[in-house]
């Protein structure tokens, strides 16, 4: 049989890692409230499921926006056709203001510098497309979502080589371990075209700095490369500090008209903040005018459908809305993720203090039989099928240290999380008991592996460690 | 500072097809506020059958409402939506609405299908799943200009024409495939496949059972692919009927049957029957289970929208509703387009003979003043400029023959075609005057460089003519 692309048989599309295999998982025993209240709870999506009533009562208030009618006239054949790759006006306009709003109005966009497209994962795509050839790479701190693995490598051809950050700081990107991923990708004869940031972080939850934004904008401009913030999270920071964009930063330092202001790319999307994933919209902002023109184009392969388009401009141009959901939104997820940290609180479980997001960078390292990558994979996999809960382990993100998870707040209603964090409680606690003994059973035995490690063979040890499991 | 694909122009942009949009954008023709500017006829859109879907729409509210049949708000799950691998509903109905087309002598399985955000997505797609960089795929000409952008430039595939000619149709012949994939191997491309749109765009004809079933001979010889863009599928509107490539495939005596359908990829859309372009639904049919797990997962970067799955989907499953839609938009396709070949032939201009599409390919070979792409283009900027019609040149689809252009005709409302054909004529009659007028000076020249040499009985019979 006539052969196919290598990119279509090869495994760069990322899907084999555990954050699709735990999602696999919990599509074959997924929890049900009432007809698989012992199911899998799924902790490991990133969705706002908070505040969808304000959005149906919006829409129960103005039918017209999705009936395809403006000021009582039907607009069907004009929508049905167009599909202008500059996007629909009305709804670029209305989502800069949007975005505009979410920094507290301290930054104004451009409609004429955003390309719409199909959501944010195809916004990346495109602009690896624009900024990066094959084999070019670029900067990514460490944890990363997931799905970068695939959105910026897969069709492009462009690595990524990560930027390690540490529990020692809080996981904040330091001027060292900058000037150290350049120099990895230097080793690997790659060149770095750019350096991408997700703020709000995914998986972290936190909102960048200004120190850092400054430390970024300086590296950039030290090694003339790009940077794509991606503010897909940007709604959803619920607590101080406020959000600062990287536009904020380069504004408030007077770098407009330098080379540095048209090097600098935001990604946003309305999946996080309103909710709306399967809509498909996403947007990438640029002051470079050829990035936009190119990008323009290439948005040719992922348009936004003009039904949604006019549906979400209908949406976005009612300010006295968007002012009541940004606010009401805030405040739910607030209280969701307090309920989260309180809750894993009781089973001694930490997490790393944040202020956005959808979902917590969890500490449970200390539950780990080793400090290894492999001792996160024995942890989460009893995770997922003895405590059923579907959460993202660390190294899933490429986090440089074991014992993190993602777990997801906002994509469930406040009894399952109840549910969840019991579940887990439990499991802490039945582990507590059983595994002292078997605690103090493995801390014997590792003593004596140390001493024996080297004159034992590999098959005799992995043996050993069957019989122990 | 910017990535090679950013910087150059394979987008195919800066072609005239692309050109004469913008120029029509600039001086768009109104009935009423602008009726002496430019008529769009290099669009290929179908705004014949619109009351059909909005009387739908309006008999069917929670459709478009996103609600269900019980009047349940579906919003939320609409909202959550983002499964690449498409919503079952709106998957079900699209491979019976295909079959339908088809006169139900296909049928589809939704498990290989494949949604994308248009036509657009899906070709690409392909071509990232089934070529590398460098290699390159055979397309017979003249093709629709965008497949420049769509399966070249971010795929780093390379398109190596089939030259096909008027002399027989614009047929595919076994002849014109040999030669253009050992022009490729010359070219040290490695040939992939062959893609073809059936029903043809530009020609606005249907491929025979046996052409097709020669194709797939081929491509079984040559161990590729066959990618059948079938677009326009629901747009034909008069004999001979549709025969689509998987019917060819299954109703013969090829061998080793399994792995035909394995090499075969249909491309299908809704934005040129139902007239939604706007909506972005395209879809890849493939029966190769490597292409449909690749395909979809390369979805993730044009998925569409679920709102829009929906009211399709609720939309497509009217049955009552399709069945009237594809009689009656195939009857006023069909009117429209007689309209338009009755109207050219009054002005002396032939065209192809078609039975699909939304164009006609029309031949103005007899107004070039030689035989040339030059004279071609002098011809296309005539008509875009002084006679105001924006129509597509042959040359931005590859022909090899100059002096054909595809014409439109679904794109506006009959009061407008008729602008339009009055334009054409008044333009060939001046065009006649002007070709006697140049006619007899060019003779005048020639005779006073042979009047010397030239008896004084030829020189007194020009004077009276």
């Amino acid at each position: 049989m006539g052969l196919l692309s290598r990119k279509a048989t090869c495994n760069s599309h990322g899907q084999d890692s555990s954050y699709f295999l735990g999602w696999q998982e919990y599509e074959k025993n997924p929890y049900d409230e009432v007809e698989n209240p012992q199911g899998i709870i799924q902790m490991g999506l990133a969705e706002n499921q908070l505040s969808f009533d304000l959005l149906e009562s919006w829409l129960a208030k103005n039918p017209d926006a999705a009936s395809f009618r403006r000021d009582g006239q039907s607009i069907f054949k004009e929508l049905a056709l167009f599909q202008d790759y500059h996007g629909l006006p009305a709804f670029k306009n209305a989502l800069v203001d949007f975005m505009s709003e979410i920094r507290g109005n301290k930054v104004k966009f451009d409609p004429s510098h955003v390309v719409l497209t199909a959501g944010a994962t195809s916004a990346n795509e495109t602009l690896m497309f624009c900024l990066a050839e094959q084999g070019d790479a670029f900067l990514l701190p460490t944890p990363y979502y997931p799905g970068f693995d695939r959105d910026l490598k897969w069709r492009t051809g462009v690595e990524i080589v990560p930027i390690q950050c540490t529990s020692s700081n809080r996981f904040q990107i330091t001027a060292a371990a900058l000037e150290e991923a350049y120099q990895e990708a230097q080793r690997k004869n790659l060149r770095v075209k750019g350096v991408l940031v997700t703020n709000p972080s995914n998986p972290l939850g936190t909102t960048m700095t200004r120190d850092e934004l400054d430390l970024l904008v300086n590296f950039i401009t030290d090694k003339e490369i790009h940077l794509i913030s991606d503010e897909i999270y940007s709604g959803t920071v619920f607590s101080p500090p406020a959000f600062v964009s990287v536009m904020e930063v380069l504004k408030d330092r007077n770098l407009g008209k330098t080379q540095v202001w048209e090097r600098v790319h935001i990604v946003y999307s309305l999946s996080k903040d309103l909710g709306l994933p399967g809509f498909r919209v996403g947007a990438i902002y640029s002051n470079d005018p050829i990035v936009v023109a190119a990008a323009t184009k290439m948005s040719s392969f992922g348009l936004v459908s003009s039904q949604t388009q006019y549906l979400l401009s209908a949406v976005l141009s009612d300010k006295k809305f968007t002012k009541e959901y940004i606010a009401k939104s805030r405040k739910r997820l607030q209280k969701q993720q307090s309920k989260l940290v309180a809750g894993l609180g009781k089973a001694g479980i930490g997490c790393l203090e944040s202020n956005a997001g959808l979902f917590c960078w969890v500490d449970m390292r200390h539950l780990l039989s080793s400090d290894t990558f492999e001792a996160e994979m024995e942890l989460w996999k009893r995770i997922v099928y003895d405590v059923k809960l579907n959460i993202s382990p660390g190294s899933s993100c490429h986090c440089s240290e074991p014992g993190w998870f993602r777990v997801c707040f906002a994509n469930m209603s406040e009894d399952t999380l109840k549910l969840a964090m019991q579940r887990l409680k439990s499991f802490i606690g039945s582990m507590a008991v059983n595994d002292r003994s078997h605690q103090e059973l493995k801390n014997s035995r590792r003593k004596f592996r140390t001493k024996w490690v080297f004159r034992l063979s590999f098959q005799s040890f992995h043996d050993r460690e069957q019989d122990e499991r | 500072m910017l990535s090679s694909k950013a910087s150059c122009n394979s987008h195919g942009q800066d072609s005239s097809y692309f050109l004469g949009w913008q120029f029509y954008e600039k001086n768009p023709f109104d009935v009423v506020k602008n009726p002496a500017g430019i008529i769009q006829m290099g669009l290929a859109e179908n705004q014949l059958s619109f009351d059909l879907v909005e009387s739908w729409l309006r008999k069917n509210p929670d459709a478009m409402g996103l609600k269900n049949k019980e009047g349940e708000s579906v919003f939320r799950d609409l909202a959550l939506f983002q499964d690449y691998h498409g919503m079952p509903a709106f998957k079900n109905e699209l491979v019976e609405y295909m079959a339908k087309i088809r006169g139900n002598k296909v049928k589809f399985d939704p498990k290989n299908l494949v949604l994308a955000a248009g036509a657009t997505s899906a070709n690409e797609t392909l071509i990232f799943c089934l070529a590398d960089p460098g290699e390159a795929i055979l397309l017979p000409t003249p093709y629709y200009p965008g497949f420049d952008r769509d399966l070249r430039w971010r795929t780093g595939v390379e398109i190596v024409p089939i030259h096909c000619s008027s002399s027989n149709g614009f047929r595919i012949s076994m002849h014109a495939l040999e030669e253009a994939y050992e022009r490729a191997q010359k070219l040290n491309l490695k040939v992939k496949g062959v893609l073809i749109t059936n029903p043809s765009n530009p020609l606005g004809t249907t491929m025979a059972k046996d052409e097709l079933q020669s194709l797939i001979t081929f491509a079984i010889h040559k161990n590729i692919h066959l990618i059948s863009d079938e677009v326009f599928s629901g747009t034909v509107f008069d004999s001979p009927c549709f025969i689509s490539i998987i019917e060819a495939a299954m109703d013969s005596n090829l061998e080793r049957n399994i792995d035909v359908l394995s090499r075969i990829h249909i491309v299908y859309s809704l934005s040129k029957d139902l007239g939604l372009p706007g909506f972005r639904v395209g879809m890849i049919y493939s029966n190769n289970q490597t292409v449909v797990a690749a395909a979809t997962k390369m979805s993730s970067f044009g998925l569409v929208s679920s709102q829009t799955q929906y009211l399709l989907s609720c939309m497509l499953a009217n049955k009552k509703f399709t069945g009237k839609y594809m009689k009656e938009n195939q009857r006023r396709l069909k009117r429209r387009k007689e309209m338009l070949v009755s109207g050219l032939k009054r002005s002396g201009i032939n065209c192809l003979k078609s039975n699909a599409g939304l164009f006609c390919w029309v031949d103005m070979r007899h107004l070039l003043s030689s035989n040339t792409f030059e004279a071609e283009t002098d011809l296309w900027k005539k008509i875009l400029c002084e006679v105001g019609l924006n129509i597509s040149p042959g040359s931005s689809c590859h022909c090899s023959e100059p002096g054909w252009f595809r014409v439109c005709f679904a794109n506006m409302n009959q009061s407008t075609l008729e602008v339009a054909l009055r334009r054409i004529k008044g333009f060939v009659e001046r065009s006649r005057l002007n070709y006697q007028q140049n006619m007899g000076g060019f003779s005048r020249r020639l005779l006073s460089n042979w009047v010397r040499k030239l008896s004084s009985a030829d020189h007194r019979e020009e004077q009276e003519r």
